[in-house]
């Protein structure tokens, strides 16, 4: 079955700051529109003026309470590909078209190889990944690979959409294995966590929790 | 999960396949008639064929669906996809050389019952080795793969012997197709009551990581649903699972069992081939209760609309 | 196995692409952004990290952008209603731009030429007053007005009055020096994506965040502390808090004596003086709001009465802030801030626990808060400034507690007197212009009152005549009102009369009732640019709907002709007799200029521009160049030389040629004939190309020592008056207590000389123009039995929306399609409401079915939904039976855009604030009950389907992938 999963030297991803994520939905269509004339797209959107239209993204943002009035907490999420280090809808794949490079650990999926039998989809317990309906291949988030080792596009830009668009810096990028990097010290210094830790899948992108900060006492 | 209509009729058509396979090597040793196993081959051959060909639908590029024997390393429906068509060849040839009354070989027989047996492995395995789905995840999804569809090739082989030889004659297969369905639905209920008793590992605490008693969502973040919204829920109401659910129980276990007891007793005519017709009815409506029971973790994330 | 990776293949900057700077439009914030264009279509938009107002980052509207330009709602060519088809069913035939010219020439220079106030020009999220507003101006009509009567007026005009300066675009709290941050009433702000990026950066740093608010959504989500509060109430916590502040002692003493009119002496005599501040006459006439400066203090040094600038300030002089004294000739006085002490001495902790239902000791607590954070970290910038009256303060004092507020206390009919409170609670902990606290944005501060006189009689509209005073302005006094000589209204939205004397920003959401009820005469045509007056900018939708469509005796339309600047089919188009389709942002020139909305920062002004990126969609005209041709048409002396010729080309030459005074045009930047001036100089024909060059933007970093107390900051005064911002150099002293209002009060209370309300509106005025602030329940709640409507309903900003015009965006509306109404689970299982269930809500004025959701965000006396999600059927393109329209809902339904006059019982007037004219948006007083198992699951009302109107673009695509450009 599975071989347990090769350590990389590198892991790109995304750690999120839910501690300053306030909702705005701005990764979302940035990462549409980046991708959607990319290599990646197009993004197709269904019934796009019609009743429950519905189109390709590979982030969403979502929302969450927790606890009850008056200390209720609302809680944004963004969500896209975890990246897993351990990523159960690779294997599965039974062309090949999803796969984890080397190189750098993004979970890819070439679009002419795949088949559309939706396998991987099932092997994901983050429901990150979406079947684009019009051309019929699985997408999701590239980690905007297009864009990271772009040369010609200048050194502060080779960063994900998501990532630039985000008005509060809520998301950070980088290579979760080099100790010294912003998002590894951001997840050491900050407690990040990982989303369904029960599966092992050893996610990449990882969340930093909410801080409340109290009143001084007087 | 949402049932797909292509893979239900793939698994029930082709498990049916090879049950019946699997009986006609067992009445070749008995030393049938080549020319009828032959007819039972090509049945066989049909089945599996049929099952291929749906399996298909369920592909976005059926046109590429070549390139899924690419990755039989890791891949379970790559190796699926390799051992159905080897099957389908290897049933083909047994059956030919029946047809042509050309001495055969045990080594076609034995490897074409490999097959079956290993297709159903796949096709199980395909299933069960998605660890996060806990009601696939389990030996019994593999058991039930292998029971289910043995037991309807045996149902369908006594109809057909039925039909050739009179249902008297038809006696012995009888009571095979009866141990194998009273195993099936022995199987069958166990992983029922297993599915009861599960308790989710993922809770939307786990999903979020927010350690609060009560985390709720308020919205998934598009108003209109999507792929994940209709890949992985039926959206079908509790009582038409129930329905579903009791509709599969009485047509592929209890109703056949009762006909083919019937026929054991009455050799009527006609008991046996509606005992296959019920047990092919009933297992599409098990095989939709086999998707729709499986709950995906990633629904936590689709809860809420707003 | 090789994959092909699309490693570095981007191709958004490759050959052939062009990247263009402009500025956003697709909310108010007016980011700088950056957009790639492959083979002539949209690629990408991304913030510009240039700009220095989003540095970068864009929001989800922003980044939908290229969904706008491929609306299939686009108006492309300019339609007349078929003759004898019925407006609102939708029957156009497209006309050629020189026929609709010829139409609006005729009309307009006829009008023009016998009642010229029978033309009404209202715009909605224009961006371009300055330009409009000059249009009306020249016209000669006082009806104008853009959508700040609908949206904010409260915020602007209660802080302008007291501080000289407000929240909304005009200032805002400095968060990169500020310890506790509190914010108020606000959802998603007019300043986005700044403030976003601000309490991202605060929360960071470890600053303490509080958010006030009925409802927990977007930023009060990332609050440390949510206090829930019932709406409508926030006054009456201010207060509270002023009475601890006070109580407690913790009020900045020397800032309030030197700063603020607080130890000035108000008359206590009765007469036409009461409650004015006295004055010495030796020093000239009895100063009003605006000339304020020969006032009077106690010194409790000398025990004397002192002119309160300079000698009260002087040294050895300390100004009395407690206490009566009587003047040499006996009157009795008393400091203005002795009175505010009285004032809140009634307004304990549990008395505003009663109102606010926040626990009295979480409001002592939060004072307590506040105070320690002003004084207790205080902190001191070693940057040196000298004040109005030439004293060196050799660094400036920090006070590290900002408050934010926008709308939850605005879009009340208390909101006046609410803001007001705020403004006073920030001034006594000395928070004003300081580091850590409330910041200005040039051209702020303005006078209090600001220079900005209305036209105030009728005689001033003259045919074929200019007004001489602008239709929109600050009154000072009763004589400034736009009164007719028997007191009724001049303008025809009611503005600045006596119904709602400061209604600075106007009423346009009186409009339309009050033309169709010729109250106070009918109109002949009525103008809208940008705004969707036939549904979400509109309170009482339905009945607002039926009047645009009335008809009187004679068969002719209430408005006889209704003209609508859109650039997208809304459901405003489906009323107009002309539609006038304009471009959208990316085709375009506009400006944000210094005479209008510019977009400051806390430093120095900043300007900026927006240039076409893509050429305009079939034959969309800007606005901008509609209104330069009719006014060249029409022959406006501004825009024709002497010899009576055209004298702008067209709208970019028009932007750089026009001066406002001399040396000061539209844009600052670039000026001088070679653009080597900035702020002030010579038109320079090349300044939109040196703004093409420079990011679309100028801005303008003013020294150290003018960045703060900038109200009675000497280099900084001299500074603004020089470059033509203020038209004097004098401080501005806080009004704690407003004089200008109560010259309203005495006139009510008939003891003033000159201009004085009718009967019905004595009471009123005396009753809401309160010198200082109070808190009183909003003016819907006395027109309602609260017991049967025991909730009250709001809207929240969807972050990912703006207003109604993103639901035509694939890519946004499918974050909301529709909207739900959310209900706390105990207010709903009291009313027997499941999650999920439709349910009706009902106001005394009208009801709606729409499906609630459960959450424990909200306060449970308080429902709220999305703004201007639902939609009517067929609008924006939007295919009948699409989720905006079928389960999507407006709460407008609900609301009434008049009450009934207090104690009147046959007279109404409108919905909102008595003295601002503010829309009282969010006090309607709803409740719910579940829907009929039987009844159709659908929104209600439902719409007739729109039908399409030539020239749209079209029904969209089914699916839709958009690929900008040809696919490599
Ligand atoms: N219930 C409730 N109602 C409210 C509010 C609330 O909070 N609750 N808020 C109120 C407030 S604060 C405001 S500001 C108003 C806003 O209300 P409106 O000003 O009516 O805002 P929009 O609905 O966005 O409509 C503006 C119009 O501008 C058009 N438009 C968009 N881009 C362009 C363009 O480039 N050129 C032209 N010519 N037209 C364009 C759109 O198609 C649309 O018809 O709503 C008010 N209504
Ligand atoms: N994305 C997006 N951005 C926008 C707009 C948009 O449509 N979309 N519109 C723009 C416009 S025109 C405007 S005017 C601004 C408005 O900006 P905001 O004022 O931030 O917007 P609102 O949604 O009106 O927010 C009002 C908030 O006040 C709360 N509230 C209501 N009543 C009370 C009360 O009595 N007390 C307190 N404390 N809170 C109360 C509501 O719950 C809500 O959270 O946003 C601008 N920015
Ligand atoms: S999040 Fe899902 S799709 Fe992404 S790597 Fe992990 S398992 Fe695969
Ligand atoms: S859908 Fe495509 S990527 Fe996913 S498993 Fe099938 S072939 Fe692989
Ligand atoms: S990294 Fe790129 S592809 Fe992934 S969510 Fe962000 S923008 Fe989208
Ligand atoms: S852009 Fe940033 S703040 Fe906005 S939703 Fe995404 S992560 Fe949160
Ligand atoms: S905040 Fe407004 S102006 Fe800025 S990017 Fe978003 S939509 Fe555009
Ligand atoms: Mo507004």
């Amino acid at each position: 079955m599975t071989q347990p999963a090769e350590t990389l030297a590198k892991q790109l991803a995304l750690v999120i700051d839910l501690n300053v994520c306030v909702g705005c939905h701005a990764c979302v269509t940035s990462c549409k529109q980046w991708n959607t004339s990319g290599s990646a797209g197009p993004l197709a959107d269904l019934n796009a003026y019609g009743a429950e239209p519905s189109g390709t993204f590979f982030n969403r943002v979502q929302t969450w309470e927790a606890g009850a009035y008056p200390a209720a907490e609302t809680i944004h999420f963004p969500k896209s590909c975890l990246h897993c280090e351990d990523p159960p809808c690779v294997p599965v794949c039974p062309t090949g078209a999803s796969y984890k490079r080397k190189e750098d650990g993004i979970v890819l999926v070439d679009y002419d190889r795949c088949i559309g039998c939706k396998y991987c989809a099932w092997a994901c317990p983050y429901g990150a990944r979406e079947l684009d309906e019009a051309r019929q291949v699985m997408t999701k988030c590239t980690l905007c690979v297009d864009r990271i080792y772009d040369e010609k596009l200048a050194p502060e830009d080779r960063k994900p959409a998501c990532v630039k668009a985000c008005p509060t810096n809520a998301r950070l990028f980088g290579d979760v294995k080099d100790p010294e990097s912003e998002v590894s010290k951001a997840i050491r210094e900050r407690g990040g966590y990982a989303l369904m830790p029960e599966w092992e899948t050893r996610p990449a992108n990882q969340y930093l929790p909410r801080l409340v900060r109290q009143a001084q006492e007087f | 999960m949402r049932p797909a209509f292509s893979v239900i009729l793939f698994t029930v058509l082709a498990g049916m396949g090879q049950g019946l396979f699997l009986m006609l090597v067992r009445a070749d040793a008995l030393g049938a008639d080549p020319h009828e196993l032959a007819v039972g081959g090509f049945a066989s051959v049909a089945l599996l064929g049929a099952g291929l060909a749906c399996s298909f639908f369920h592909l976005g590029h059926p046109m590429r669906a070549w390139r899924a024997i690419a990755m039989w390393r890791t891949s379970w429906l790559s190796r699926e996809v390799i051992v159905l068509p080897l099957t389908i060849a290897v049933v083909a040839l047994w059956s030919l050389e029946h047809l042509l009354g050309k001495p055969h070989t045990a080594a076609l027989a034995a490897a074409g019952v490999v097959l079956c047996l290993a297709l159903w492995w796949c096709t199980g395995m395909i299933y069960a080795c998605l660890r996060f789905l806990r009601e696939w995840a389990h030996p019994l999804t593999l058991l039930n793969f292998a029971l289910l569809g043995w037991m309807s090739g045996a149902t369908l082989f006594a109809a057909y012997w039925s039909v050739l030889h009179g249902a008297a004659a038809a006696r012995l297969w009888v009571v095979a197709a009866m141990v194998l369905t009273c195993a099936g639905a022995a199987a069958r209920l166990a992983s029922l009551a297993r599915n009861r008793a599960l308790r989710p590992k993922s809770t939307p605490q786990s999903a979020i990581g927010v350690a609060a008693a009560r985390v709720r969502q308020i919205s998934q973040g598009t108003t209109g649903g999507s792929f994940n919204t209709r890949e992985f829920f039926h959206g079908r109401s509790a009582a038409f699972v129930a329905n579903v659910k009791s509709i599969a129980l009485v047509l592929a276990f209890a109703l056949p069992l009762v006909l083919l007891a019937a026929a054991w007793v009455w050799p009527v005519p006609g008991l046996l081939p509606a005992a296959a017709a019920a047990q092919f009815v009933g297992l599409i409506a098990e095989r939709w209760l086999f998707f729709a029971q499986a709950n995906h973790p990633q629904n936590i994330y689709y809860q809420a609309v707003a | 196995m090789n994959h092909a990776d699309p490693v570095g293949i981007t191709q958004a900057l490759d050959a052939g692409n062009t990247v263009k700077t402009t500025t956003c439009y697709m909310c108010a914030c007016r980011c700088g952004i950056k957009v790639h264009v492959r083979d002539g279509e949209v690629r990408y938009i991304e913030g510009n990290p240039e700009h220095p107002l989003n540095r970068g980052v864009i929001c989800a509207k922003g980044s939908a952008g290229i969904m706008k330009q491929v609306s299939p709602a686009r108006l492309t060519r300019p339609l007349l209603r078929k003759p004898g088809s019925e407006r609102g069913a939708g029957a156009f035939e497209a006309i050629s731009w020189d026929k609709a010219y010829e139409i609006l020439a005729e009309r307009l220079g006829r009008i023009r030429a016998t009642d010229p106030k029978r033309f009404a020009l209202f715009t909605g999220r224009d961006q371009m007053q300055a330009l409009t507003g000059l249009f009306a101006r020249q016209f000669g009509t006082p009806n104008y007005a853009a959508h700040g009567g609908f949206c904010s007026v409260n915020m602007a005009a209660g802080m302008i009055y007291s501080i000289g300066g407000s929240f909304w675009e005009f200032g805002g709290p400095d968060l990169d020096r500020a310890k506790l941050f509190v914010m108020i009433g606000t959802a998603e702000d007019h300043h986005s994506n700044p403030l976003k990026i601000a309490i991202s950066k605060f929360k960071r740093g470890g600053g303490r965040f509080i958010s006030i608010n009925p409802v927990r959504t977007g930023y009060s989500a990332i609050a440390d502390e949510w206090i829930p509060i019932r709406p409508g109430t926030d006054g009456a916590l201010f207060m509270a808090l002023l009475h601890v502040l006070i109580a407690t002692d913790r009020i900045d003493h020397a800032f309030l004596k030197r700063y603020t009119n607080a130890p000035q002496l108000v008359v206590e005599d009765d007469g036409e003086r009461l409650g004015l501040f006295a004055f010495d006459p030796a020093a000239g006439p009895p100063g009003d709001g605006r000339n304020p400066h020969n006032k009077l203090v106690w010194d409790k040094v000398g025990g004397r009465v002192l002119a309160a600038y300079p000698a009260g300030i002087a040294d050895g002089c300390d100004p009395a802030l407690e206490g009566r004294y009587a003047l040499a000739d006996g009157t009795r006085v008393v400091p203005a801030f002795q009175l505010l002490r009285e004032r809140v001495a009634p307004c304990t902790p549990a008395w505003a626990e009663g109102i606010t239902g926040i626990p009295a000791a979480r409001i002592e607590a939060l004072a307590r808060e506040i105070g320690t954070a002003a004084f207790e970290q205080a902190f001191e910038l070693p940057i040196p400034w000298t004040d109005a009256w030439g004293r060196e303060h050799p660094t400036t004092v920090g006070r590290p507690v900002a408050f934010h507020a926008m709308r939850g206390l605005a879009a009340h009919s208390n909101g006046f007197q609410t803001v007001r409170a705020l403004a006073v609670l920030m001034s006594v902990l000395g928070t004003i212009d300081a580091p850590g606290g409330f910041r200005h944005k040039a051209p702020y501060p303005r006078h209090i009152v600001p220079n900005y006189r209305a036209f105030n009689a009728p005689e001033m509209i003259k045919p074929n005549t200019p007004l001489n005073a602008a239709p929109l302005g600050f009154p000072a006094s009763p004589e400034e009102l736009a009164i007719n000589p028997d007191g009724s209204p001049i303008r025809i939205d009611h503005a600045y009369s006596w119904e709602h004397p400061l209604s600075a920003h106007g009423m346009m959401h009186n409009v339309i009732t009050n033309a169709v009820k010729g109250d106070p005469y009918r109109l002949d045509t009525l103008m809208i640019f940008m705004a969707n007056m036939a549904w979400n900018s509109t309170m009482n939708t339905m009945a607002v709907r039926e009047m645009l469509n009335r008809k009187d005796a004679d068969g002719e339309y209430a408005i006889p002709f209704l003209v609508v600047c859109d650039a997208f089919q809304s459901e405003m188009v489906a009323f107009a007799d002309l539609v006038l389709p304009d471009t959208t942002y990316l085709e375009r020139h506009d400006v944000m200029s210094m005479l209008d909305r510019p977009i400051s920062e806390f430093d120095g002004p900043v300007d900026s521009v927006r240039v076409p990126v893509v050429p305009p969609a079939g034959e969309c005209r800007p606005f901008q160049e509609v209104l330069v041709e009719l006014a060249s048409r029409l022959k406006f002396p501004a825009f024709t030389t002497a010899e009576g010729g055209r004298k702008f080309r067209d709208y970019p030459d028009f932007v750089v040629n026009f001066e406002a005074q001399p040396g000061v045009g539209f844009l600052m930047g670039w000026r001088g004939e070679d653009g080597a001036t900035h702020l002030r100089g010579a038109p320079n024909p090349k300044q939109w190309e040196m703004y093409e060059k420079n990011n679309c933007v100028f801005q303008y970093h003013m020294p150290e020592n003018m960045h703060f107390m900038r109200n009675w900051n000497r280099a900084y005064l001299d500074f603004a008056k020089e470059k033509g911002w203020r038209q004097k150099n004098d401080p501005v002293q806080l009004a704690l207590y407003s004089d200008t209002l109560q010259s309203f009060r005495l006139a009510a209370q008939g003891k003033s000389q000159g201009r004085q309300p009718p009967v019905h509106l004595r009471e009123r005025i005396a009753a809401y123009f309160d010198p200082l602030p109070f808190w009183y329940a909003p003016l819907e709640y006395a027109a309602t039995d609260t017991a049967a409507y025991p909730l009250n309903a709001v809207t929240q900003r969807p972050m990912a929306m703006y207003h109604a015009w993103d639901s035509q965006n694939a890519w946004l509306r499918q974050i909301h399609s529709h909207n739900t109404l959310q209900v706390n689970p105990v207010t709903a299982k009291a009313a027997g409401v499941a999650d999920g269930a439709w349910c009706w809500v009902e106001s005394q004025w009208g009801r709606v079915r729409c499906i609630a959701r459960h959450s424990e965000a909200v306060e449970p006396g308080t429902v709220w939904t999305w703004n201007a999600i639902g939609k009517a059927s067929g609008a924006w393109q939007l295919e009948p039976g699409a989720d905006e329209s079928r389960k999507g809902f407006l709460l407008n339904h609900l609301i009434s855009e008049e009450l009934p006059l207090a104690g009147e019982t046959s007279r109404r007037i409108s919905n909102s604030d008595p003295v601002t004219g503010q829309a009282g948006w969010y006090d309607v007083r709803v409740r719910i009950r579940p829907a009929a198992p039987d009844e159709a699951e659908e929104s209600h009302p439902q719409i007739a389907a729109m039908p399409d109107v030539p020239g749209v673009a079209g029904r969209g695509a089914k699916v839709l992938a958009y690929f900008a450009g040809k696919r490599k």
